[in-house]
């Protein structure tokens, strides 16, 4: 795959407080990539340097081929998108979107056919002589995306763009960016705290913790396959359901708790002993109709039930083991119900407590 | 694919090179080094000519730091300069100037926090109408209400005393320090306030025992703004007491600009010194509530 | 039941109480000082106010009086190189300070010291410097440049200049405050997105920055401006006026009138003007900033 940004061995230290380390990251071209992480964990920090925006303290930054390490944001080929939109506000639609070009001495006619582009791709035409103030949030972040469109940026970079909408927006401008990349088709970097954002986006996701990158890999592998407990506990929600146990002879085994782990493919294809942290999503144990496909079958006693309409999350315990379980919206359960249900244990996932990995 | 990332790590590595000494910092900080200079200078020149004799001053440069360091010129100031009636130096004038900013800032304090409190908290008929004069009346030119007040002082037998004056910086420093508690006081959640009154705490017991406590910040700024702003007043001081009563500020202009006799550069300059001691301390010690201040003077309203 | 309603006049009684201090001073003071100020300037009061109509005569003696020419002129000439000089000082040095500066504080805290002392303060430090005999002309002359003439605190065609030269001091450390916490008000990733633009910073200050930054330069000009109009002691520290007259200001030909020369009508006339000055740019200031808000809500 050729390679649209190379990160090499990236370091980026404010004083003494390390906020990336040794990073290394490559991202195709046309790629779709989402960092996704909680706050502080280094992913803005990672979009400011590839942008040039923040001067790294060690390592290099490689876009289309040219090691831009040392070149201004503007002459590394990207447009990029913020979170409060960071419109020109004293300036029309129009003006934000041509001010950078006029800046770079292009010619009127190419400007306004470039303007005339991005406003139709965007379909905000009909706003162009407004000024930021008279737009809606939405609107604004359309015009925000223009500017970067307007640049014919072989990469774009977005910084929680939808951080600052509302609920239903966030998920209509999800869906244009998603139409807009398959129009586009150049390398987008989009970061993001919103796990939805990122499932539903991405081609890849980097999962960002402390500066480093805990797991890169397709929203479905990250999803079925998390690297480490970490990832495994970030995506999901509600998040998955971890029991301390033991692995012996096959089986997982916890206090009043035994599941065969047969079907369960092991991180390098041998099966491994000794001391294990079961992780079950919520939506993976089974109750019901779904009893049929799995393997080990046990009691549940229900605590607390929470219908939400689409589906009705139940809070019981195991043994001596609280797990939430993720059952159709219809189910009818009390609290204080004992419920039947079954594991499938080609979807569990193993870590190793000490390591944190998975087996 | 080798070739690739060998070629890759070619190239411009870590952080991009900066010189210490570029152009745009020789620039910078040439440019903020003359203008810290620039303003620095009064300061200095002040405290040199007030530390040379007379001699001294007459043969040489204004800049350049004493040979021999003298205080007289300082006691001098504090207790034998003219004012073009007596020989007393500042010293009284010192304490006039105590004696009025003392209770000024405390009555107008006091009279703008209740105030803004009410304004903020207790909203009531009538008072934003009156709250609007109120600012407004900030930006009228006090030579407009100068003769009135001499007139209404007159009359409750206070126009040329002490206490006149401080009445006066009352009500000047009521539109400012009005604004700047209302302003605070709004700022607080009104849940606050509202649990207050849940509890049974009425008027007073919520801006004793709620707001007070809390408040101790802007409390700060409005004095740190009160005692510079009349510490240094000239206007109302000249205009509203007699020459026994003085504030110094007016003292010194009556030293300094006197006529008679020889000028001696270096009492004046000491005099001067003594006057700005006071704004200076508070400004040098409050720092950034000072700053503060300044801003809540810009807020809107 | 509705008898044991409170009457109106006591609801809140106790912040009524705690507003009438206000209200006396807005009323009274406010409000009566300026209406009878003004209505006095229509009469024939001369060392004590007198209910003697006399029309505009007051307004033609004022208008035909070359000292208050001179007056206005000096406001004029003073308020002007003022105002456009203490924007740009103190928006270049607030921009200069907000480049990630070392030594930040040191130099916030040198440029705006003197805005802590007073106006008399200011005036004589700046009347010491000037001093030709001793001050900046001594010294360059003591250099070797013989024939250097600087005394403008001499000089009745200049003389107005020393006075701003000591009011630039005293002032523009205020005003980059002030821009300085603008400036620190504009979102960051404004600044991103104008470098990812490619827009030069001096492009960015001008086109992006300085318009985004119109609130605080109108109270800032406001400040500015109100400030401008009261100049009174440093004219009365620093020159008395003088040389001659060549320094006189609106505030000070006040005074005189009311309180040296008896002849109150005219200091009543003259401070009407000064009224109606600020009040030019203080009512379209007001109807501005909040009368449009109103119309939004």
């Amino acid at each position: 795959m050729e390679s649209s940004i190379s990160i090499r061995d990236l370091d980026l230290r404010f004083g003494s407080v390390e906020v990336l380390q040794g990073l290394n990251l490559d991202i195709g071209v046309g790629e779709f990539l989402v960092l996704l992480g909680s706050s502080g964990c280094g992913k803005s920090t990672l979009l400011n340097c590839i942008a040039g925006l923040l001067d790294v303290s060690d390592g290099q930054i490689h876009i289309g081929g040219k090691n831009v390490t040392w070149a201004e944001p503007s002459e590394r080929g990207i447009g990029m998108v913020f979170q409060s939109y960071a419109l020109y506000p004293q300036m029309t639609v129009e003006g934000n979107l041509s001010f950078g070009l006029k800046n770079a001495k292009m010619s009127k006619a190419e400007i306004s056919q470039r303007v005339a582009r991005a406003a139709e791709i965007l379909q905000i035409e009909p706003l162009l002589k407004r000024k930021p103030a008279a737009l809606s949030g939405g609107q604004r972040q359309r015009v925000a995306i223009g500017r970067a469109l307007v640049r014919d940026a072989e990469v774009f970079l977005f910084d929680e763009p939808l951080s600052n909408l509302d609920a239903k927006l966030r998920a209509d401008l999800r869906v244009e960016i998603k139409k807009l990349h398959s129009r586009l088709g150049n390398t987008m970097v989009y970061v993001t705290h919103d796990q939805v954002e990122a499932m539903t986006l991405a081609d890849r996701i980097a999962i960002m913790k402390g500066g480093q990158i805990m797991q890169l890999a397709s929203p479905n592998e990250i999803y079925n396959r998390p690297k480490n407990l970490y990832v495994a506990e970030f995506i999901g929600s509600p998040s998955m359901n971890f029991i301390h146990g033991e692995l012996k002879g096959g089986d997982f085994v916890a206090d009043g708790l035994s599941i065969p782990m047969t079907g369960y493919e092991f991180a390098d294809s041998s099966e491994k002993e000794g001391k294990a942290i079961i992780g079950l999503r919520p939506e993976h144990i089974a109750t019901g109709d779904n009893l049929a496909s799995a393997v080990s079958r046990t009691k549940a006693k229900v605590s607390l039930v929470e219908p939400m309409g689409s589906d009705t999350i139940i809070y019981a315990s195991v043994g001596s083991h609280p797990i939430h379980i993720r059952m159709d919206g219809q189910a009818t359960v009390k609290p204080g119900d004992e419920v039947e249900i079954g594991f499938q244990p080609a979807r569990a996932n193993l870590f190793d407590p000490s390591t944190e990995n998975r087996l | 694919m080798t070739e690739q990332a060998n070629r890759l790590l070619d190239g411009p590595r870590g952080p991009k090179p900066k010189r210490v000494f570029s152009r745009r910092n020789i620039f910078l900080y040439g440019t903020l080094l003359m203008v810290t200079i620039y303003y620095a200078i009064p300061l200095y020149v002040m405290i040199v000519t007030s530390l040379k004799g007379l001699p001294e001053i007459r043969l040489g440069n204004i800049f350049s730091p004493p040979m021999e360091v003298t205080f007289e010129p300082w006691t001098k100031a504090w207790g034998e300069a003219c004012t073009g009636l007596n020989c007393n130096g500042l010293s009284s004038y010192f304490w006039n100037s105590i004696k009025i900013t003392v209770p000024s800032v405390i009555a107008s304090i006091i009279i703008a926090s209740v105030n803004g409190y009410a304004l903020a908290n207790w909203r009531f008929k009538g008072a934003n109408l009156f709250f609007g004069i109120l600012i407004f009346g900030a930006f009228i030119p006090y030579q407009v209400m100068l003769y009135p007040i001499v007139i209404m002082l007159r009359e409750l037998g206070l126009y040329g005393d002490l206490s006149g004056l401080i009445i006066v910086h009352t009500i000047f420093g009521m539109p400012i320090l009005t604004l700047l508690f209302r302003n605070y006081f709004t700022s607080l959640p009104e849940e606050l306030f509202k649990a207050a009154r849940v509890d049974g705490a009425g008027f007073w017991g919520i801006y004793f025992r709620v707001l007070l406590p809390m408040s101790l910040p802007i409390f700060t700024v409005a004095v740190i703004l009160q005692v510079t702003g009349i510490w240094n007043d000239f206007l109302f001081g000249v205009v509203y007491t007699g020459p026994e009563a003085y504030p110094m500020t007016v003292a010194l202009n009556n030293i300094v600009n006197t006529t008679q006799g020889v000028t001696e550069y270096n009492v004046n300059m000491a005099a001067t010194i003594l006057t700005a001691l006071v704004p200076l301390v508070i400004y040098f010690v409050s720092g950034k509530l000072f700053v503060r201040g300044i801003a809540a003077g810009a807020v809107k309203g | 039941m509705s008898a044991d309603r409170p009457n109106q006049l006591f609801r809140n009684m106790n912040a009524k109480v705690a507003a009438i201090p206000m209200i006396v001073t807005a009323l009274f003071v406010f409000v009566g000082g300026t209406a009878w100020t003004i209505v006095y300037s229509f009469t024939k009061s001369g060392l004590l106010p007198r209910m003697k109509w006399v029309g505009l005569d007051q307004y033609e003696r004022l208008w035909g009086t070359k000292r208050w020419l001179i007056a206005i002129e000096n406001l004029a000439i003073y308020g002007l190189c003022m105002l456009v000089l203490v924007f740009v000082i103190g928006f270049i040095l607030a921009a200069l300070i907000d480049q990630k500066i070392r030594f930040e504080n040191t130099i916030r805290t040198v440029i705006l010291y003197p805005y802590a002392m007073s106006f008399v303060v200011t005036g004589l430090v700046w009347q010491w410097i000037l001093n030709p005999e001793f001050g900046i002309q001594n010294i360059v002359r003591g250099i070797g440049w013989e024939s250097f003439t600087f005394d403008p605190l001499y000089t009745p065609e200049i003389a107005i200049f020393g006075v701003l030269i000591a009011g630039l001091w005293q002032g523009s450390g205020l005003v980059m405050v002030l821009m300085l916490a603008g400036l620190r008000g504009i979102d960051h990733e404004v600044w991103k997105a104008a470098r990812i633009d490619g827009i030069p910073a001096w492009k960015t200050y001008i086109f992006i920055v300085i318009p985004m930054m119109r609130p605080v330069f109108i109270t800032t000009l406001v400040l500015v401006v109100t400030g401008i109009v009261k100049v009174f002691d440093l004219i009365v520290a620093q020159t008395g006026g003088g040389p001659g007259i060549a320094t006189e200001v609106p505030a000070k030909y006040v005074y005189d009138m009311m309180f040296r020369n008896n002849n109150l009508g005219q200091g009543f006339a003259a401070s009407t003007m000064m009224l109606v000055t600020v009040a030019l740019i203080v009512i379209p200031w007001a109807i501005l900033e909040f009368g449009g808000k109103r119309s939004n809500d």
